[in-house]
């Protein structure tokens, strides 16, 4: 069939030179800088003891923070789909709040609730636990910031599923949480972990709500975003690109990932 | 048991609706109220004083500028990957789509960090710029640049599965009645996506109006030239200046408050004419769905 729509050529032309220009020359840029500094030197600053304790953190951290969104929030997302309560909508719109507001805030007002002076951090020093300054902070920080996720990428399935198989299921006699188990669970775990994937990934590059509540100690609270920062706060650009092009590599197997569960979770909603 | 369990009994229900409440006072109400109380702990003339203060009007004019040079440029690629995409077939499809997402996995650090290795003093055109008087390190043009980078994907994320999901029926209809093609993208293609731009556009300028690491490695923070809103609001915690950190961030609050309204707003007008596909988390950070091949 022949093609009447017009405007490929300059669509595509300018789809391509932008994202070149914008994206992909920069990023190249960061692989030739690393290239520049020799293998041998590469994996000599990619593996110290403060580079290898920043992806540990960094990974812990953004891993504590999905699994525990990835409870709370199938919870949040059944509590706003199945029940009706004083400010419903008002809760239900504020969810998105961690993708409004800007991280450097988020991370200024946890310091300040979870540090020993504020009111969550004291009670929390009470019974002798530090949340600020400490990796604790740090997972604090990053379950507000992939707080959305989960409860976006559920509430759908929720609100599509058909409760005439929750009937049946109690019609054969199983209780409310057999039915949820066996029954609902099923249903929209494919998007739970769609939703834990995504807040996973961008709690591992977050900073900004990051850098006000850990502390910023190395070995310790130094989480990878940080050490780069650090490293080019000293103009050791190869040694920041290093540390960079590992971080890299991983959001893009995070990136393929994503894709794959959104394809995978997607055909499981529509069927 | 001999009611059919269809539903929680009443003191389940309350005990799910607490433990859920709970969980987002603690990571998401009681910061907010922070913001606030905090702000205001130094009396209202106190937080008039902090928000109207030269640096923070200075910030405030600078993120605009931001927000007013970073997101067109993106509009205009949204729109053109969007035709380019959901118009056409070629190789490498599924490639470009998810290239387009490659900004929101990058960390905002070394998103900035970027900019410096091409344009810092050492870095391939920097010094050849620097040479010629051009500043774009440490100055507006890489706080731009940044932005435009972390915003990159918003648009066009948008748009491809919107007009994915609009088949190419009536912009065939209007060439075959004999309009140009100018026209016709005016007249059809642009009305068509007119929520669904919006709702980018709302996203992307939230987006660029808070981006803090990006900017943070750019910026340099000069006072009162470099500082945008979530640098000032930084600098003057660094300082213990608390009561006007969190006067300065309650504005970035508020801010945030109007851009959710917005976003609601728009989701409820473009209801009819949006893909379930893009029902899914239209997240800053979110990735799509990838496009279904046709």
């Amino acid at each position: 069939m022949r093609r009447v729509l017009p405007g490929f050529g300059p669509a595509m032309g300018f789809t391509l030179g932008y994202l070149g220009l914008i994206v992909l020359l920069p990023l190249s840029m960061v692989v030739l800088r690393t290239a520049g500094i020799g293998w041998s030197h590469f994996w000599e600053v990619v593996l110290t003891t403060r580079a290898l304790a920043a992806y540990r953190l960094s990974f812990g951290a953004a891993l504590a923070a999905a699994l525990i969104n990835a409870v709370f929030g199938v919870l949040v997302a059944w509590v706003l789909v199945r029940y009706r309560f004083p400010a419903h909508r008002l809760v239900d719109a504020l969810v998105d709040l961690p993708f409004a507001l800007p991280t450097a805030v988020g991370g200024i007002a946890l310091c300040t609730l979870y540090s020993s002076r504020g009111v969550l951090g004291h009670a929390l020093s009470q019974v002798g636990i530090q949340a600020a300054f400490s990796p604790l902070g740090v997972v604090i920080a990053l379950t507000f910031v992939g707080l959305p996720f989960v409860v976006r990428t559920v509430q759908p399935v929720l609100e599509e599923f058909d409760a005439g198989q929750e009937e049946a299921a109690a019609t054969l006699g199983a209780t409310r949480w057999q039915t949820f188990r066996r029954v609902i669970l099923p249903a929209i775990l494919p998007a739970t972990i769609t939703g834990a994937t995504l807040a996973f990934a961008r709690a591992l590059g977050e900073y900004g709500s990051v850098v006000f509540i850990s502390g910023n100690m190395p070995n310790r609270t130094e989480i990878a975003p940080l050490l780069i920062m650090t490293k080019l706060e000293q103009y050791d650009y190869g040694g920041a690109t290093a540390i960079a092009v590992v971080m890299l590599v991983i959001s893009f197997a995070m990136l393929l990932l994503v894709n794959r569960l959104q394809a995978w979770s997607g055909r499981r909603v529509s069927t | 048991m001999s009611r059919r369990q269809v539903a929680e009994g009443g003191p389940a229900r309350v005990l799910l609706i607490t433990v859920a409440l709970t969980f987002l006072a603690l990571f998401l109400f009681l910061p907010v109220l922070a913001v606030f109380a905090e702000a205001l702990r130094g009396g209202v003339a106190a937080y008039w004083a902090a928000i109207t203060d030269e640096e923070t009007l200075a910030a405030l004019r600078l993120t605009l500028l931001v927000v007013v040079l970073a997101v067109p440029p993106n509009v205009v690629f949204g729109l053109a990957a969007a035709w380019a995409i959901a118009r056409f077939e070629f190789r490498g499809k599924s490639l470009l789509i998810t290239l387009i997402d490659l900004p929101f996995a990058v960390s905002p650090v070394i998103a900035g960090m970027m900019y410096v290795l091409v344009f810092g003093a050492h870095g391939l055109l920097g010094p050849a710029l620097l040479a010629r008087g051009i500043h774009v390190i440490f100055a507006t043009p890489g706080i731009v640049l940044a932005t435009t980078f972390v915003t990159f994907p918003f648009v066009a994320r948008e748009l491809v599965p919107l007009m994915q999901s609009r088949g190419p029926e009536e912009e065939e209809a209007a060439l075959v009645l004999g309009a140009s093609p100018w026209q016709m993208f005016f007249r059809v293609t642009l009305p068509n996506l007119r929520w669904g731009l919006l709702y980018g556009v709302v996203l992307a300028a939230a987006r660029a109006m808070g981006e803090f690491g990006a900017v943070s490695v750019v910026s340099g923070h000069i006072r009162g030239e470099t500082n945008t809103v979530p640098l000032h609001v930084e600098v003057l915690y660094n300082e213990y200046r608390f009561s006007a950190a969190f006067s300065v961030a309650s504005i970035l609050v508020l801010l945030s408050f109007v851009t959710l309204g917005v976003k609601r707003l728009l989701e409820r007008k473009a209801h009819g004419d949006r893909t379930p596909s893009a029902d899914l988390p239209a997240a800053p950070t979110a990735l799509p769905a990838p496009a279904p091949e046709t």
